[in-house]
């Protein structure tokens, strides 16, 4: 469905994490790869939110505060270090990958910063050992010219990535080191997307912007948030869109259920509703219920909610209701599920039950309940949980951070995070972007993909299938500077980057061994005519074995030289001649048995057209 | 303020200063944020803005003005003033910080760490604390433990030892980690106690959440109730936030740079280890016990004492120089079982002439020395 999207007061933003393919973590010499290995350590740590406010002492608030806030993380002796750990102070500022996001400022029209500070930014879910990211601001103020109009990007951050997180178990969540601290772009743009095409547009310019500098690629190594809120809703953020195509959906989705909740909360004002403080047991009242679900609970309990009758079973995403909202929110607290008026009788609780809790709980028509089992404790909880998201319904739309799923649809995650709480990372000098860094950097900015790829194929005769492939697998500027040098046909040097390479990697060779001046060496001898093209592949893995020896040598020692014409003449001159029954017999049609027969014992070591030219040549002699 | 120079002169020109919301205006961009005091090592070219979202930046000021959008308050510095309720029940004790910051408050307007002096302090960031004992808070004085010197140990001691005499049941030194075990060391000499002395510090400071500082206080003031009246560093047993280890005070040393599990007890065991709020004595540790000792106090400190590494190369020069400056000790760290080279021979029979005691150690750290 399209919506009037000016008339809804539509206004979007988007928030990109992208990792860097820098050497290094941001602040210490590990890896930015992730480890599937086995972790060598356990480190059993607690957090505690420090103190910032003139606030009373209040212990019952402090015990709520420490509860899951203890966390064990995976390290490894060869893949992490003290500092993820934190037990051990950060190094010094990553300079390759701040001079990545120099190049990101600059490709977005950005004003970089004449001082980088790195901060403090409190977070305390344990992803971070120190329960602070480090992150700092490196550029502000940039636009991208789109069709829809200009869109500003307010700001550029470098940050660390999180460590990844692996299970909750015994009251302890686990993290896996490997991913914390590898180098983070953060791109926010202002909240000025009207439309769910633009948003999608901007989303792949950021993209394509990206892929041109020296990022990581795959799965998980970009992750694309959404700002969205419509004008008599609220903001809510969308976290974890992965897909671009997505996008129009995502956010028609999202104006579906802003528009549902308005709707909700202008029913429930008409009705006067209210949702009651008292939360009620029904142990007793339900104690012979069949249903295995409230048997199986140690204690069922409900609340009511006057005026909702109906309103909660409201779809407000496909498949998605007003019930589902408000049990997300329950969910938080441990429950698996509730039981709302709207849906029930069902899951065994027959009609009979429903009209004793009706009767018992004293509602009238227009009234619903909601139930939950579980643990006292945890019952209580949810269902606080429960009369809040409800209370909030009378409100319309809430602000929000939701998770994007599959479908389209997105569900509750946690509340909008207040104001940043960052303060000064005093570990880390503060550090001066001058101009003589960023002038060279400016000065030789990457081709966007999409422009590169139309011109190599236009510059060098290749198919746009290898085309995008040299761009995509980031080896377009390797092919350049080979062709700068070695005049040689185009396409067996893009085949061999683009694809023979990473068979052999594959096959377990080790490809960064081979230099530029490698590629040239090859591509001189093929250019020579010394070797078929056939043996580039060959030459290239053999190279990789021997890197020191001389390029002719590697090509001799592995029989891969071609041989003059005259010895190639006289080897199939031969060959024809100890078949010239055959060929006496069949004419021409000995060819594809002679070629066959030639091709195998010159395979390598004379062009395939030449061999052909002669085989035929001598077979006319004989005719 | 700490700007200098052409930045103060800039802050002082546009009538500016910390905390105002001030616009900074260059060619072609401008930024609007707190002004924020500058880290004192840095220079005089640059003005700290806190933008709204939060991030600090530096802005260059050379060809920029400057404008004040608003003037800011003056930033409260601590958790303000707090009624702590005594408890007849509980054991009193008393907590003496040195500079060690135990606790530290936030100022996210600012960014400012300030670090948490008073009771009152202490106990709103670690409210958990009152659940343990009564206590009497001092910050003796406030100084980074490399530059500890003998005579705060003379001054920490009388404090101690007037906490004591005052009815304290156990006092918790809170301290840098650099030289605590040089302070755990003077001060088990300086001191015989009735009851325990327990020095304690953090290797991540406290305003960060990860931050040792809150279990390491919390296991000393669980050590200053317990029956080992004896001078001792409790500091975090392992990588884990889960156990802390009590240390005699003249057999631990920090051993690492940046580690939590930084001290260790050497050529000794640990004499007992603290978990889930419990003392777990080491049974093998003669301690000293709670009221075994009279409390004495022996402040006799001599500060001019020379600390001289021997190494392959050493010369006498070494031996002479502190001779000549009138050094009135000197403590040899030999090699092996204490040895040095034979060119200082003369030089010490000269310091034997002088009536300068010459005393030997070793620079292994396990074992004895000859003689012993």
């Amino acid at each position: 469905m399209e919506y009037d999207y000016e008339k809804l007061g539509l206004k979007m933003g988007l928030e990109i994490h992208q990792q860097l393919n820098s050497q290094h973590k941001l602040f210490c010499p590990c890896k930015t790869e992730l480890v599937d290995d086995d972790f060598d350590e356990l480190v059993q740590r607690k957090l505690r939110p420090t103190q910032s406010e003139l606030g009373e002492i209040d212990r019952a608030a402090l015990q709520e505060s420490l509860r899951g806030l203890n966390f064990k993380y995976e390290n490894f002796a060869k893949h992490t270090c003290l500092v993820e750990n934190d037990d051990e102070p950060p190094h010094s500022l990553n300079e390759e990958a701040l001079d990545i996001c120099i190049t990101i400022a600059c490709l977005m029209n950005m004003h970089i910063v004449d001082e980088f500070h790195t901060m403090r930014k409190q977070v305390i879910d344990g992803s971070n050992t120190g329960g602070f990211q480090r992150t700092g601001m490196v550029a502000t103020d940039g636009y991208l010219l789109t069709p829809y109009g200009k869109v500003v990007i307010e700001s550029l951050g470098l940050e660390e990535d999180a460590a990844r997180r692996v299970e909750t178990k015994d009251g302890f969540t686990e993290f896996r080191l490997d991913r914390l601290g590898i180098p983070l772009a953060e791109i926010t743009t202002d909240p000025s997307m009207h439309h769910p095409e633009q948003v999608r547009e901007v989303a792949y310019m950021l993209g394509q912007i990206l892929r041109s500098t020296n990022v990581k690629r795959g799965l998980g190594t970009i992750r694309q948030d959404l700002n969205i809120s419509i004008a008599e809703g609220a903001r809510v953020e969308i976290k974890g869109v992965q897909d671009l195509d997505l996008m129009a959906e995502i956010v028609n989705r999202e104006v579906q259920r802003q528009l549902e909740l308005i709707d909700i909360r202008n029913e429930l004002q008409a009705r006067n509703a209210e949702v009651l403080e008292e939360i009620h047991d029904l142990d007793e009242l339900l104690e012979d219920t069949e249903s295995k679900i409230l048997k199986s609970a140690e204690t069922i309990k409900a609340v009511v909610l006057k005026g909702y009758d109906g309103l909660i079973g409201r779809e407000v995403q496909p498949g998605r209701r007003f019930g589902t909202e408000i049990a997300s929110y329950a969910k938080k607290r441990g429950v698996a599920g509730i039981f709302h008026s709207d849906e029930l009788p069902a899951y065994g609780i027959t009609q009979d039950e429903v009209d004793k809790i009706t009767e018992f709980l004293n509602i009238g028509e227009e009234d619903a309940f909601i139930i939950v089992a579980h643990d006292e404790d945890i019952a209580v909880s949810a269902l606080e949980e429960v009369k809040r998201r409800a209370n909030l319904g009378l409100e319309g739309v809430v602000e929000e951070t939701r998770k994007a799923l599959d479908d389209g649809n997105t569900e509750y995650m946690r509340p909008l995070p207040t104001a940043n709480r960052m303060y000064l990372e005093t570990d880390i000098p503060l550090f001066k972007i001058t101009p003589d860094r960023v002038e060279p950097i400016a000065n030789s900015l990457p081709e966007l993909p999409d422009v590169k790829q139309a011109r190599i194929i236009a510059e060098y005769m290749l198919s746009e299938d290898l085309a995008t492939q040299l761009v995509k697998r980031q080896v377009a500027d390797t092919f350049e500077a080979i062709l700068a040098d070695v005049d040689v046909d185009a396409t067996p040097v893009a085949s061999l980057l683009a694809y023979d390479l990473r068979e052999i990697k594959r096959e377990g060779h080790e490809i960064a061994v081979l230099s530029l001046d490698h590629f040239k060496d090859i591509f001189n001898l093929l250019a020579d005519g010394k070797i078929a093209k056939d043996s580039v592949r060959k030459l290239a893995v053999e190279t990789i074995k021997a890197p020191d020896t001389d390029i002719s040598q590697i090509a001799e020692d592995n029989n891969l030289v071609m041989m003059s014409d005259e010895d190639v003449h006289e080897i199939i001159a031969g060959i024809v001649a100890d078949n010239e029954e055959m060929v006496k017999e069949r004419q021409m049609g000995a060819m594809g048995p002679l070629m066959g027969m030639c091709m195998k014992e010159l395979k390598g070591k004379a062009d395939g057209g030449l061999v052909n030219q002669i085989v035929r040549e001598e077979i006319q002699k004989l005719i | 303020m700490t700007y200098k120079e052409n930045a103060k002169n800039y802050i002082e020109n546009y009538g500016l200063g910390i905390g105002d919301k001030i616009k900074v205006n260059k060619e072609d961009i401008s930024y609007t944020g707190i002004l924020l005091d500058r880290p004192e090592d840095a220079d005089d070219g640059y003005l700290v803005i806190k933008l709204s979202s939060g991030y600090n930046i530096g802005v260059a000021i050379e060809d920029t003005t400057a404008e004040l959008i608003e003037k800011g308050e003056k930033p409260k510095i601590g958790f303000g003033q707090t009624e702590i309720p005594y408890d007849d029940a509980k054991q009193n004790i008393s907590i003496v910080s040195t500079g060690g910051t135990v606790s530290s408050v936030i100022d996210y307007r600012t960014g400012a760490v300030h670090p948490a002096f008073t009771a009152s302090d202490l106990v709103k960031a670690n409210p958990e604390l009152l659940d343990y004992a009564n206590y009497n808070v001092k910050a003796l004085y406030n100084i980074l433990s490399e530059d500890m010197k003998p005579e705060y140990w003379v001054k920490a001691a009388e404090e101690i030892a007037n906490d004591i005499s005052n009815g304290s049941d156990g006092v918790v030194i809170a301290h840098g980690t650099d030289t605590m075990h040089y302070t755990s060391a003077a001060l088990s000499f300086m001191l015989k106690t009735p009851v325990p002395v327990i020095i304690t510090g953090a290797q991540r400071s406290s305003d960060r959440p990860s931050s040792d500082a809150n279990i390491n206080l919390i296991d000393s003031v669980i050590a200053a109730k317990s029956d080992i009246a004896e001078v001792c560093v409790c500091m975090h047993g392992s990588l884990n936030d889960e156990y802390t280890y009590l240390h005699k005070g003249t057999k631990v040393r920090k051993m690492h740079t940046s580690r939590r599990d930084t001290f260790r007890s050497i050529n000794a065991q640990p004499i007992a280890k603290i978990q889930n709020k419990t003392v777990e004595i080491n049974p093998e540790y003669n301690y000293v016990k709670r009221g075994e000792n009279e409390l004495e106090l022996n402040t006799d400190i001599e500060e001019k004492v020379g600390f001289i590494k021997s190494f392959p190369g050493i010369s006498k020069e070494f031996i002479e120089y502190h001779i000549d400056k009138g050094y009135k000790g000197l403590v040899i760290e030999g090699t092996g079982l204490g040895h040095v080279p034979n060119d200082l021979i003369d030089s010490f029979r000269r310091a034997q002439d002088e009536n300068i005691p010459v005393v030997m150690t070793s620079q292994c750290l396990y074992g004895n020395y000859a003689g012993h």
